[in-house]
């Protein structure tokens, strides 16, 4: 009986020589228990060394190996090739962003927008380390939690077509992680996140299409927490506009 | 791309997307139940019409509600949709006809009301 | 940071089609067009309001000509995408505005069939009000 194979359909993009992308077809023996990047992995050590595509940890963790997988955003270390055969396989960049080559994006506006949402605990005054660490309730660790397993992978930005459309859009990740430290207890930084997320490029540009979420490898539940930020946003808004002459950080 | 030096305390975004949220409530109750019954079961002669019904300012207060929140709800994400799907470059005027015809759409409805 | 080489990189475009590509961003646009919907049926009852203004004879015209299979079509259509619109907003809400029983989340699906079964009380209340007039 002749080995089972798999037919992967891969996109490939070469610069300078080539300035669209163009797919290139391969045919590899069919493993059950192999991940989508397996296959990769096995093109690029057997088949074609010159294949481009970004993975670490294959397990999950790491968040640098989404693509789109017939033409949903997939970390490629988390689906089968049982799942597909034996059908053939798309595989593309994520959806979104620039190609630098091969499977390849370009996520340095990524990474700038990460950077404007302050993603970290700010405080107005650090207490000394001699007087403990900040205690949290199991409820105000609740609050923040879910919010907080982001991999930055990147795969809510592919299933995003707000930001397809306006690649300005602050984004699913980089929101929900403003809003993942705005509820953290023991920070106190959510008037200097205000201006990026109270921003029309900021949560006002999403119009809630809600696939962000479905996508999430790690159920982070962004469309949620922008959603929470607007209702946020929105009572800082009227408190701004009722009491002016109210406190202001 | 936004800077962080933006001031954003003016943008009026939140008081939109307040009104959207109110009209979305507001349809969301509302509208299925008056369809059935103004639209079908009044004309389709199931129930019988009852217009003096609209004249006790009670009901007026409650359709300004009913008709101008969920026009907001309408410009907003209208306003949003459109150019989502690719008027991007109009959103200046599109603003203009959503927001705007919301608002006159309140005025002509308040008008509307008080003449009945 | 290192930054790529932009003139070298490939930038996709997203078609304005694009939410024919997936069955879900295609019921998004449903959600969002069902809107238009209500607003225009809103409209229409305002011309009702504003001939009832007119006096009996304007308003009792304007309620004939609403017989017609035409405007019978007209309000069926927009029945479906009100509801819709009804269904899919409860179910949005009970993710913006989780609701908490005893400190604890409780299911989206839970929260959202309160919504409904409230919206059905509602709805009955306004059908019984209309009634008894
Ligand atoms: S929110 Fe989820 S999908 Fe988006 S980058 Fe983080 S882990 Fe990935
Ligand atoms: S390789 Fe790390 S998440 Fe897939």
């Amino acid at each position: 009986m002749p080995e089972p194979t798999i037919t992967l359909n891969v996109s490939r993009y070469r610069p300078p020589d080539e300035r669209v992308p163009t797919s290139q077809v391969y045919t590899i023996p069919y493993r059950p228990d192999w991940v989508v990047l397996d296959a990769l992995n096995y093109i690029k050590d057997q088949v074609d060394g010159s294949l481009s595509f970004r993975w670490s940890c294959r397990m999950g963790v790491c968040g640098s190996c989404g693509m789109m997988i017939n033409g949903e955003a997939k970390l490629t270390c988390s689906v089968f090739l049982r799942d597909y055969h034996p059908r053939e396989i798309l595989v593309e960049p994520l959806e979104n962003f620039p190609v630098i080559k091969d499977l390849v994006i370009d996520m340095s506006d990524f990474l700038d927008k990460l950077k404007i949402v302050k993603p970290w605990i700010i405080r107005e005054t650090e207490k000394p380390t001699s007087e403990g660490e900040y205690l949290q309730t199991p409820e105000e660790m609740d609050a923040y939690m879910g919010f907080s397993a982001c991999i930055n992978c990147l795969l809510c930005y592919a299933a995003c077509p707000i930001f397809g459309v306006e690649t300005d859009f602050i984004g699913p990740a980089a929101l929900a992680l403003g809003y993942r430290y705005n509820q953290d207890s023991r920070d106190e930084g959510s008037n200097m996140r205000w201006n990026v997320i109270n921003d029309h490029h900021g949560t006002w540009q999403c119009t809630f299409v809600g696939e962000c979420s479905v996508v999430c490898p790690k159920d982070v539940d962004p469309a949620a927490a922008i959603q929470r930020l607007k209702v946020d946003t929105a009572k800082h808004w009227i408190r701004s506009v009722l009491l002016p002459w109210g406190k202001r950080a | 791309m936004m800077g962080e030096a933006l001031p954003n305390k003016k943008s009026i975004e939140p008081l939109w997307w307040g009104l959207f949220s109110a009209g979305g409530v507001v349809a969301a109750f509302l509208v299925p139940i008056h369809i059935v019954l103004l639209g079908l079961a009044v004309p389709l002669g199931w129930i019988s019409d009852a217009p003096d019904i609209f004249g006790h300012w009670f009901v007026k207060v409650y359709l300004f509600v009913f008709i101008a929140m969920p026009l907001y709800h309408w410009a907003h994400r209208f306003y949003f949709t459109l150019s989502d799907i690719g008027l991007k470059s109009f959103r200046k005027p599109i603003s203009f006809l959503t927001y705007g015809g919301a608002m006159m759409g309140t005025v002509i409805t308040a008008w509307i009301l008080l003449r009945l | 940071m290192i930054r790529p080489d932009k003139s070298l990189l490939y930038y996709p475009r997203m078609p304005a089609t694009w939410w024919l590509r997936k069955w879900s961003y295609f019921l998004f646009i449903v959600r969002e067009f069902s809107s238009l919907f209500i607003a225009a049926y809103l409209v229409l009852f305002l011309v009702q309001l504003y001939q009832l203004g007119n006096g009996a004879a304007a308003y009792s015209t304007f309620t004939n000509s609403l017989k017609s299979p035409g405007w019978i079509v007209f309000h069926a259509v927009v029945l479906v995408f009100a509801v819709y619109h009804s269904v899919t907003w409860f179910y949005t809400t009970s993710i913006v505005i989780p609701l908490r029983i005893g400190g604890k989340e409780i299911p989206r699906a839970a929260f959202t069939a309160i919504n409904i079964a409230a919206w059905i009380a509602v709805s009955a209340v306004v059908f019984g009000l209309y009634l008894l007039q």
